[in-house]
């Protein structure tokens, strides 16, 4: 029994008492708080894995921006919710919902036994073609080089995925503020907090853009730093989120797809498209890296404020 | 083992031994207020002296400056969030919600 | 030195697991996010030891995110346990 061993197992059995705690547990509050120790469980998971990049993600998206939404979410359906009967979901659903799950589950545990224990999987063709990607991160020389489509289509998932949401908007309110208006006292702790915080987040959130093309991080991770900074700057009454129909808020939310998907028509008229000149590969990288944080902080901190539910501030 | 060595086996056993009291009285406290004493400041503390028994390991100025700065933001988040919660825990403050009997 | 840091890791996982018990038993949402802060802290602990067990800075990377959104849930929380479910504890009562 190794130290690492030790840990490894720990670790791996805390995160699945988590986990059946959040779902078991009958306490919906409860469930909640277990969900976000099962990100933090994860995120040091992945780290052991040695998938730092993917270890960063979890750690923005699991301590961030999944605690304020689901705790808000909580929070809104016990007042609004008649007493008594909230999470009333229907046994037949409940089951249903669990064989998908456990379906979902048993394919990814075949592919995951199915996969070549001594297989080198693509690492030889990526180590083979990092020095044309212009970046020295694996993961990043994937995600804006190798297979950028991939990449680009997610960005505008996130997109269709915003407009979904404000569709649900009520039609006196479209166009309008999102969520409900936020306040505190204004020389209290939590507004305090809310002021302090900010320039931290700024610097950690460029600083993982940048080191993303050389070590672990990005675009993704670094977007979703500055979109929960900026849900705490709304959440301690400083500023409001700007309004649904405000322009520059659109052009935030989709120029970095944009800037993109200009890119890959320009690689397009220079024989492939989203491919990239080796020379020029590094500039780009960053510059796409740039834009897509923009908009991916912007889309994910409205996603979770939800669609416009007033007109006036 | 290296004079260095030594000093982070010090340093960071003091750490994980003030966690540990931290999370026996989150456990052990009878009521809120004593076991918000009891965790954001034992905690804390357990993590200040993790980082500096790790400081002189981390080879680089960069990393070592970031260890520091992860501290100092864990405490300013447990003082805000010590704050917040005693304040909301006070009679009256907490909206009523479902009970369970805490077992 | 490294299996030392993996061994401390380990012992303060028994920490976030004394905290998942405290989240379990509550009794009070207050308890309950506070058991997360905990474990958070002992998340960030456990993460600068990973880090320099393996001599990967890089690690540190994600204990500065952490770290960073350490009190996210709990304002969360103490903003929808506010009166109107957007204030702040402090606020003078309406």
């Amino acid at each position: 029994m190794t130290p690492a061993l030790v840990f490894d197992g720990l670790l791996a059995l805390l995160a699945v008492a988590a986990a059946m705690a959040a779902i078991g547990g009958r306490d919906l509050f409860g469930s909640v708080a277990f969900f976000i120790v099962y990100g933090l469980l994860i995120a040091i998971a992945w780290v052991r894995l040695d998938a730092i990049d993917v270890a960063l993600a979890e750690a923005a998206i699991g301590a961030g921006l999944t605690g304020i939404l689901l705790i808000s979410a909580l929070a809104r359906v016990e007042r609004t919710a008649s007493s008594g009967e909230s999470g009333e979901g229907g046994r037949l659903a409940k089951i249903a919902a669990a064989l998908l799950c456990a379906g979902v589950a048993g394919a990814l545990a075949w592919a995951a036994l199915a996969l070549d224990p001594q297989g080198a999987g693509l690492t030889p063709l990526i180590s083979e073609a990092l020095p044309q990607a212009g970046v020295g991160n694996p993961v990043t020389a994937v995600l804006l080089n190798f297979r950028a489509y991939d990449t680009l289509l997610e960005s505008i998932v996130l997109l269709f995925a915003l407009v979904a949401v404000w569709s649900l908007a009520d039609d006196g309110n479209w166009g309008g503020l999102p969520g409900l208006r936020q306040h505190a006292r204004s020389d209290g702790v939590l507004a305090t907090f809310g002021r302090l915080l900010p320039p931290f987040g700024l610097v950690v959130a460029v600083y993982l853009v940048w080191a993303g093309s050389e070590n672990p991080g990005g675009a993704f991770q670094g977007g979703t730093v500055l979109a929960a900074i900026w849900l705490l700057v709304a959440m301690a009454g400083i500023t409001e989120l700007p309004r649904v129909s405000s322009l520059p808020l659109r052009a935030a939310l989709v120029f970095g797809p944009a800037f993109f998907l200009a890119v890959g028509a320009i690689g397009a008229l220079a024989g492939t498209f989203l491919g990239l000149a080796p020379a020029a590969a590094k500039a780009i990288i960053l510059a796409v890296e740039a834009g897509l944080t923009l908009s991916i902080a912007a889309t994910l901190a409205l996603l979770v404020a939800g669609s416009p539910q007033r007109t006036q501030g | 083992m290296t004079p260095i060595d030594l000093y982070t086996l010090a340093m960071i056993a003091a750490g994980a031994f003030f966690f540990f009291a931290g999370t026996l009285g989150l456990l052990r406290f009878p009521d809120l207020h004593s076991r918000l004493h009891a965790l954001t400041k034992a905690d804390n503390l357990g993590l200040g002296l993790i980082v500096l028994g790790l400081l002189p390991r981390m080879g680089d100025v960069a990393t070592m400056l970031k260890m520091l700065l992860v501290w100092v933001l864990v405490v300013g988040a447990a003082a805000t969030v010590a704050q917040l919660i005693a304040r909301i825990a006070l009679p009256g403050h907490l909206r009523s919600r479902p009970k369970d009997d805490g077992r | 030195m490294s299996a030392v840091l993996l061994g401390f890791a380990a012992f303060l996982l028994l920490s976030v697991a004394g905290g998942l018990i405290r989240v379990l038993r509550g009794p009070d949402a207050a308890d309950r996010i506070m058991a997360v802060q905990l474990i958070g802290t002992s998340g960030v602990a456990v993460l600068l030891l990973l880090a320099a067990a393996g001599a990967n800075p890089a690690i540190v990377d994600v204990a500065l995110i952490m770290a960073l959104l350490a009190a996210f849930a709990a304002v969360a929380f103490v903003k929808s346990a506010s009166a109107d479910g957007l204030g702040d504890p402090e606020e003078p009562d309406p």
